[in-house]
Order: structure tokens, then sequence, then C-alpha cells
């Protein structure tokens, strides 16, 4: 269907009618591509959005008051906890991946490039969606840019989500011309490449890492065994393995998904994912020590024996020495199963210490614990099926799973 | 992909100039009296309060809040500040060294170097040289890190409202750049508020507790706390039994600088550092250039 449509638009003879057709509706028509979306997947997303979209309207006509359990005691809920904490965090695929791929010769990788910065791309957009929710006056959110408040960790914050949101919409362009056809303008933004997969890896590092410096201004409130002030070393290095993890979840999940745009390409997805795992197994296990010696430092090993501790232990022993010891094993023995598994379980360990810094060991000692509302639970959940259903609508269309041959160059 | 000496340079020079910009930003927002001695300030003595809660009926006349309820029994109910009460009085009965009630006015304790302030991204909450922290709701967008950020958990927010602002003293900042008392401190009818300059009023509290050794405790309530604060307090009375929070010594503001110190390394190291690594990669690429291709390359047949 591409070769169709780019044959047109080289002779400059584009028939909007049929360029939908071929765009838009995948080529089926518009009976046909209906009937398509008939599916129990569909079913559910619908129930989903039709809850959850008047929710969101609901939220900003009665206000953050009747939408959050929120108080003044709370003031960071699920949207600040899940939405944008743990959405950015997963969305470390994208930086990693590209570096290693664009500036340290990792070629292997080549072919998941994409799909992980689609996939940064769209939860960068869901965090800053869940932001904007969170936030009592989102229009000022511009005063940022005015009024500079530099001393301020969540001004590093709100200043590399803007600038690496900018970046990945950039680099999304790149595919998204590939499918349009614009090649004057995929010739210049391939020449832009490297200076921005340069600044992708700057504005990650400070803004994963400022993420864990908010809680840095809040020591009486962050349980001990969480707060360290190396807090954004370890917001850093877990997210480079959040970031391999998500890769690898990705991966096997796309690769199912989406098997019929893969026609014609050979990306041995089980040797990709064996090397990943190896990184991933060296990144956790380092990651497991400096939380250890996060303790050491601040000699806190005699609250590992109250309940706390025991929740904290679950954290980093079971959802980050283990999936290490999965990937190491798995890497090790050629078991890619192993590795799938391990990344599963460190995705789920990531999030889990995101909600524990940001919600669940915060205020740890109130006796009226933050629980959120159902309407934050459902608001959250549209975000994230909206993220699901546009890198669909995406991967569908564009080149994203695999390259246009004949946009394919030296890279 | 190849990028020029020029075009690296270009890229090194945007991010060293951006580092630069920000720590100049840094150094101005730190330029404050450091001990806060010539700031006004306010001293408490809680052995003269006597409850009658004439500051909270001066404090929401002044500033335009709900007129508190004067029914409330304060020594039996815990009040804390609202959107709608920059100042509430507790009771405690029978705890003072006398056996008499002691009562606890709370209220934004306007640090010297404010944690909240520190953390406001657009500087709507603001330090003023003079001592108030002050609060310009036209600019803030509701992050709400300045209740995070808090130690004294002073800052409200209006949840109910549907442009809702941050609400907490303001320490009359108005009243005294007209030269006048705040509020509370004018209608205070014992003398359990002094208004003044740090300094002296410091200097005052422990001269009190000089004087009488056995009644006061001796420790000045925001002399070091949170770095030190304008509003301090002088109590015959452990003060956690009067509710306050045993909050750390050091500035708050002083935790966050280690991690704020990152970013013009960052920017300035990070972008050579990758250059140099994608420049190895490309050489190691060149010298492997006889050996077979792998797999990303193999659309290049179809051009």
């Amino acid at each position: 269907m591409n070769s169709v449509s780019l044959a047109r638009s080289r002779n400059g003879e584009a028939f909007p009618a049929s360029w939908f057709n071929e765009k838009i509706l995948m080529g089926m028509g518009g009976r046909a591509y209906l009937r398509s979306l008939v599916t129990p997947f569909n079913v559910l997303v619908t129930a989903i959005l039709t809850v959850g979209l008047p929710l969101l309207v609901h939220r900003f006509t009665a206000g953050l008051g009747a939408t959050t359990n929120l108080s003044q005691t709370q003031p960071w809920g699920l949207w600040i906890g899940f939405d944008m904490m743990t959405g950015i965090v997963l969305a470390a695929g994208g930086f990693t991946l590209s570096a290693a791929v664009h500036l340290f010769g990792v070629h292997e990788y080549h072919p998941i490039v994409r799909p992980a910065i689609l996939t940064a791309f769209l939860g960068y957009l869901m965090a800053v969606c869940g932001l904007l929710a969170d936030l009592g006056k989102p229009w000022n959110i511009i005063m940022a840019i005015r009024y500079q408040g530099s001393a301020s960790a969540l001004f590093e914050v709100a200043w590399c989500v803007m600038m690496y949101t900018t970046v990945l919409l950039l680099e999304f362009l790149l595919p998204a011309f590939e499918w349009l056809g614009w090649r004057r303008a995929h010739a210049r933004l391939t020449q832009a490449m490297l200076g921005l997969t340069v600044l992708s890896v700057v504005f990650s590092t400070m803004h994963q890492s400022a993420l864990g410096s908010l809680f840095l201004i809040a020591p009486a409130k962050l349980h001990p065994l969480w707060y360290s002030p190396y807090i954004f070393i370890f917001f850093f290095v877990s997210a480079l393995a959040a970031g391999i993890s998500m890769v690898v979840v990705e991966g096997t999940l796309s690769h199912r998904i989406f098997r019929h745009r893969l026609t014609g390409t050979h990306v041995d997805m089980d040797q990709l994912q064996l090397g990943l795992g190896k990184a991933g197994a060296i990144v956790l296990f380092a990651y497991f020590f400096l939380k250890l010696q996060g303790v050491a430092e601040g000699r806190h090993w005699e609250l590992l024996f109250t309940g706390w501790g025991a929740w904290f232990l679950l954290e980093i022993v079971g959802f980050v020495l283990v999936p290490s010891l999965l990937y190491g094993y798995g890497a090790r023995y050629r078991k890619v199963r192993f590795v799938r598994a391990g990344a599963i379980v460190a995705v789920v360990g990531i999030v889990l210490n995101r909600l524990n810094v940001s919600i669940i060991a915060y205020n740890w000692n109130r006796p009226n614990h933050y629980i959120p509302s159902w309407k934050e639970v459902m608001i959250s959940l549209t975000l994230v099926t909206l993220g699901v259903i546009a890198f669909r609508w995406i991967a569908n269309r564009m080149p994203i799973l695999a390259e246009d041959p004949r946009y394919a160059q030296e890279h | 992909m190849k990028l020029s000496r020029r075009g690296f340079l270009q890229v090194a020079g945007i991010a060293g100039t951006a580092a630069l910009g920000l720590k100049a930003k840094r150094a101005a927002a730190q330029s404050l009296d450091e001990r806060g001695e010539n700031e006004c300030a306010m001293l408490v003595d809680t052995t003269l309060c006597a409850g009658c809660r004439a500051c909270e009926a001066a404090c929401a006349e002044s500033n335009g809040l709900p007129a508190p309820n004067e029914d409330i029994d304060i020594k039996s109910v815990r009040r804390d500040t609202a959107p709608g009460a920059f100042t509430v009085v507790n009771g405690f009965a029978g705890e003072g060294h006398d056996g008499a009630d002691r009562f606890a006015k709370r209220q934004c304790m306007h640090c010297i170097e404010p944690a909240c302030a520190s953390a406001c991204p657009v500087r709507a909450l603001d330090k003023q040289p003079s001592g108030p922290v002050i609060y310009r709701g036209e600019r803030c967008m509701g992050c709400r890190y300045c209740m995070v950020a808090c130690p004294f958990e002073i800052p409200k927010y209006q949840y109910d409202q549907l442009a809702p602002l941050v609400r907490k003293c303001t320490f009359c900042a108005k009243r005294q750049a007209a030269g006048k008392k705040p509020a509370c401190a004018e209608a205070c009818p014992t003398g359990a508020l002094m208004f003044g300059k740090r300094g002296a009023l410091l200097e005052m509290a422990k001269g009190r507790i000089y004087r009488n050794p056995d009644q006061y405790l001796h420790h000045v309530y925001g002399e070091h706390e949170a770095g030190g604060t304008d509003w301090m307090y002088v109590s015959d009375v452990p003060f956690q039994k009067l509710n306050f929070p045993a909050v750390r010594d050091e500035p708050y503001p002083d935790k966050v600088q280690g991690a704020l110190g990152a970013p013009p390394f960052v920017m300035t190291l990070w972008p050579p550092l990758l250059m140099g690594l994608y420049a190895f990669s490309k050489r190691r690429e060149g010298k492997k250039a006889d050996e077979p291709e792998t797999t990303h390359d193999a659309g290049r047949g179809h051009e």
C-alpha cells in the first residue's frame, strides 16, 4: 500500500479520498474497516472510555475536591504517583535504546528502537495529561517559562519534560514522515537524529533523577528506608533498568500482536532479548547494591525488622534481586523465557518503587493513609487506555515495527 | 548520520550556555541576609497567651476570611490551619508548669530559608528580604509541591475551587509595608505576641529564659528549626506537648542543593562524552567494514 501512495505523491497527483482509504483505513474501505473494529478488546476500550472521558470533564467542571481523595496532608496522589512517576520511568526505554543504537553503535537493536521511542513519546504524553489533570490551575503551566524557580527540583522536572517531549515528538516524526511520504522533511530530520539522541540522553539523565530529587525536601514525610540523599541516583539507575525491561516486554507483546506487520523483516527477537537480559542483569544488580548502600549509609539496618522493613525487602529482593537473577540465568543459559519473566517482574518492581516513594511510604507515620478514589483510578486507567490505542493506531499504519525499506539508509 | 565538528561544537555550546544561565539564577536567589537578624519577626510567649482568640478574629478580618466560629472549645478539639483560617489557637488544659492551661497559636513560621519558596517552580511563593514569605496566586499553577516541602505543613489548598489557590498566613506583608504591625499582634491583649526585628526578639527571648530559668524551657522554637524562622516561641511546656512538629535544624532547601548542582555538569559533560563514544563506535565500525553487514542494513539492498 505504501508503494502506491508514494508513487502518487511523487507524481504530485494525490487523490484525497483514496489517500484517506490507504493511510487511515489501512486500505480496507469504510465498511470493511468499521467491521474490523468490532473486537472484544475494542469493546473493553469503549467501556473504559465511556466512563473515563466524562470523568475527565467532571474533573475540570467539579474540581479536584470532588474527584480525588487528596487532602491538606496528602497533596500528591495517584496522578502524580502513577501517571507522572511511573509513566516517565517506563518511558525510559526510548532514550536507553536510541543511545545504544545511535551513539554506542549496537546496531543489532536497530529494529526495536522505533517501538521504544513511540512508547516513550506516548508515555510522556500520558504523564503530561495526568499532570494537567492534577494541577489546580493547569493553564498557568506556561508560568514556568516566565518565572524561573530554578532552586526547585520540580522546575528541573518541568523543563526537562517539556524539552524531552519535544525531542521525542521529533524522533517520532521520522516514521510519520515516511508514512506521509514527505521525503525532504524526512531527510532533514534524519540529519538531526544524532543531535536529538544526544539531547534525549541529556534530558533523560537530568529529569529521571530529578523526579527522585523532588522528595529530598521532605525527609520527615518519606519513610527513612526510601528516603536517601542519593535518591536521585537510585531513580536514574532504576530508570535504566526500567528502560531495558520495558523494551523486552514491548518486544514480546508487539511481536505477538503485530505479527502481520512484520512480513519481510528478519528480526531475531530471542537473540535481542537475550542480549538485553545480560544488560538488565547487570543494571538491576547494581541497583540492588545501591539500595543496600542506601540502607547502610543511613544506618537503617534495624528498620528492616519492622513491617515497613518487610515491605522494603519485598521490593528490593522480590522485585530487584530476583529479576536480576532471572535475567542473568536466562542470558547465561540462553533461555529467553527467563529473560521475559525477569522483565515483567522488574517492570512491576519499578512501578512498585515509584508508588512506594510517592504514595505508599509517603506520610507513612500518619494515621489516615491516602487511598485513591475510584474516579482517580478510572481517569488514570483512561489515560493508559488512550496510550495503548494510540500505539496500536500508529503501529498499524506507520513504519514503526519495520522501517519502510525505501527510506532505509545509513544510521 | 554524520555530525560535523561545527555541528558538534554547536550542540556543546548550547548546552554550556544553558548551564551557565541556570547557575547565575541560582546564585541570585540566595542573596538573603543569612541569619535574618534584620528581618521582621514575631516572638510568641505561650506563658502569656490567654487563649482569647482575638488574633484569629483580627487575622480573618484583615485577610478577608470567614469569621472564626466562637463557640468551639479550643481545649477539646485539635484544629489545624485551613484555606479559610490562616491562624488557629489550640488549648492544652492544665499543661503549664503551674498547672494552668496553655495555648499555642499556629500559623506560617516564615522561615529564613523557606522550603516552600525553594520548591515553587514559578516563584509564586517568595521570600521577601524584609521577612514575610508571600504568595502570588496569579502565577501559581497548583502543583502543590510547597505542601510537600513545608516541614510545618502550613500551606493549605482550596480543593473545592475550580481555580484553587494555596492559602497561608501572609505575615500581613501589606500592613507591614505601610508601617503597621500584623493584625494578630495588634489585637493581642496580653502581650503574648511581640513584633520586631528578629535579632532583637531573639535577645529578648533568651533574656526571659535567663531571668526565669526554672519557668521557661531552655529552647527558643524557631531559633534553629528549619535553619531559623521569623516566628519564634518560648514556652514552659515541651513543644511536642503543644503539638509542634520536631523539625530539623538545617535549612530545608540545602537538602536539594547537591542534586540540583548536577544539571550544569550533565549539560556540559554529557554531550562531549556521548559524542566521543559515538566517534569511537564509528571508528570501530570503520575497521570492521569488510565484515558482513548486520540485520539493520537488510533494507539497503532495496534502494
